[in-house]
């Protein structure tokens, strides 16, 4: 008895769960990868720190893996969450699952700017202990699209 | 049993107020722990769930929760900021959740007034609960990897469920209980859906 009403009831919030259960998609897709390069790109040449040819995936590359100083002491590299392969799931320090951060595995990143922006704030600022730069930005962006 | 108060009211709205009633009762988890009502915030639920598990209010007392709001920038050795009215909005509903507006909380026990935790697990209910019950070595587990990785042993946690031997999930950890053969059997039987 007491069995078959916990049936019933795993079943009903299961289905309401059902509808919020990703953690890291977005409803509203804003934009896309493409248009958060356009804006980096913009933001990069109106700080005049782009160079000739543009973002580069091996200064993201390197960005992405490199040990840093200047951040918090548990967070030195983004590889301290994210997988050093960025087409490997990562972990938080608190063990919950990371979605790769390969553009082909996890098709829905880099599109929502508000999201975009929230963690690279938070992130630069953990890794490095400072905000990172529109090239940076655009440099990681084209490393993980291109991955 | 849990506690639970009905309404007493006069005929037919008494009868639309159990019918009510009795169609939640079928739809939430019965036996879903009132001491710790699940986040139903849905600002809360997505930006302090994405690191750990959104933590239901009634764990901390609301000066914590109001600290932890206001320094988010050195958050447990990382940077959590959030603009401005989105801290607001999710340190109003933790405060007005939180475990010191709740009848005699366990979570506050030993929580003396000029103390602020910051920690559900330095708190003495939280320390107490979990000293006799796990293995020391269950907390270096890597599938562990920190005590505020709840989800780890408390498979329902984010539903609030946190006393039910039937819905442990000690994985290893410590003694198995419910007679699952593994983590498959586990979620096939309580038609359990991994949902991160
Ligand atoms: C302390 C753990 C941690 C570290 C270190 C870390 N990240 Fe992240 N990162 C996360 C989490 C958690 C998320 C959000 C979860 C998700 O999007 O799946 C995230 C998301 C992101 C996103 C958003 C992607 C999207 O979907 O739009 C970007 C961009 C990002 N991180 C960049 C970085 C960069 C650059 C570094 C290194 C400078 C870094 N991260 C280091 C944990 C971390
Ligand atoms: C950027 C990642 C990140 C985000 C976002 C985040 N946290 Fe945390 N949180 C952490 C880390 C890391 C710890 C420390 C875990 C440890 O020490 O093992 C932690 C620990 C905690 C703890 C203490 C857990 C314990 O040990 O009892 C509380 C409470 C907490 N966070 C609340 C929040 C709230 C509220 C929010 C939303 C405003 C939030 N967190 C958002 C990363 C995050
Ligand atoms: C390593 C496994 C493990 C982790 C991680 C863990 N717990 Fe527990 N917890 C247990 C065990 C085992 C018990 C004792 C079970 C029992 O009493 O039947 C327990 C008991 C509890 C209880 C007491 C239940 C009651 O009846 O009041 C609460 C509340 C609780 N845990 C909350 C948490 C919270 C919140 C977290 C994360 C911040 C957490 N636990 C992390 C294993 C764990």
């Amino acid at each position: 008895m007491k069995k078959a009403t916990l049936a019933i009831a795993l079943a009903g919030s299961a289905m309401l769960l059902g509808g919020v259960a990703s953690g890291t998609s977005t409803a509203a897709l804003a934009g896309s990868p493409q248009e958060m390069l356009k804006r980096y790109a913009e933001e990069a040449k109106a700080a005049g720190i782009m160079p000739e040819g543009g973002f580069s995936a091996e200064r993201g590359k390197a960005l992405y893996l490199a040990d840093h100083k200047g951040g918090k002491p548990a967070t030195p590299s983004c590889t301290t969450c994210h997988m050093k392969d960025p087409t490997q799931p990562g972990r938080t320090r608190t063990g919950k699952l990371i979605k790769p951060m390969a553009l082909s595995k996890t098709p829905d990143r880099y599109s929502d700017p508000e999201k975009v922006e929230k963690w690279f704030f938070r992130n630069c600022r953990s890794v490095l202990g400072r905000e990172c730069t529109p090239l940076e930005k655009g440099d990681f962006i084209t490393f993980m699209i291109s991955q | 049993m849990h506690r639970k108060r009905l309404p007493i009211l006069p005929g037919a709205a008494g009868m639309l107020m159990a019918g009510a009633l009795f169609g939640a009762a079928v739809m939430m988890p019965a036996w879903a722990d009132e001491r710790y009502p699940p986040v139903t915030d849905e600002l809360t639920k997505k930006e302090c769930g994405s690191c750990h598990m959104a933590f239901q209010p009634a764990f901390l007392p609301a000066r914590s929760w109001a600290k932890i709001m206001d320094t988010l920038d050195d958050h447990f050795g990382e940077d959590a900021s959030l603009p401005k009215e989105k801290v607001e909005h999710i340190k109003a509903y933790l405060m007005k959740n939180a475990a010191d507006t709740r009848w005699r909380s366990k979570m506050m026990r030993g929580v003396r007034k000029d103390w602020t935790p910051l920690r559900i697990t330095e708190l003495p209910y939280w320390v107490h609960e979990h000293e006799e019950e796990v293995r020391p070595s269950a907390w270096k587990d890597p599938r562990v990897k920190s005590k505020a990785n709840c989800k780890a042993c408390h498979r329902l946690a984010d539903r609030g469920i946190y006393d039910d031997d039937d819905y442990y999930e000690y994985r290893g950890y410590g003694l198995k209980r419910g007679g699952y053969r593994d983590d498959d059997d586990y979620k096939y039987r309580r038609g359990y859906r991994d949902d991160d």
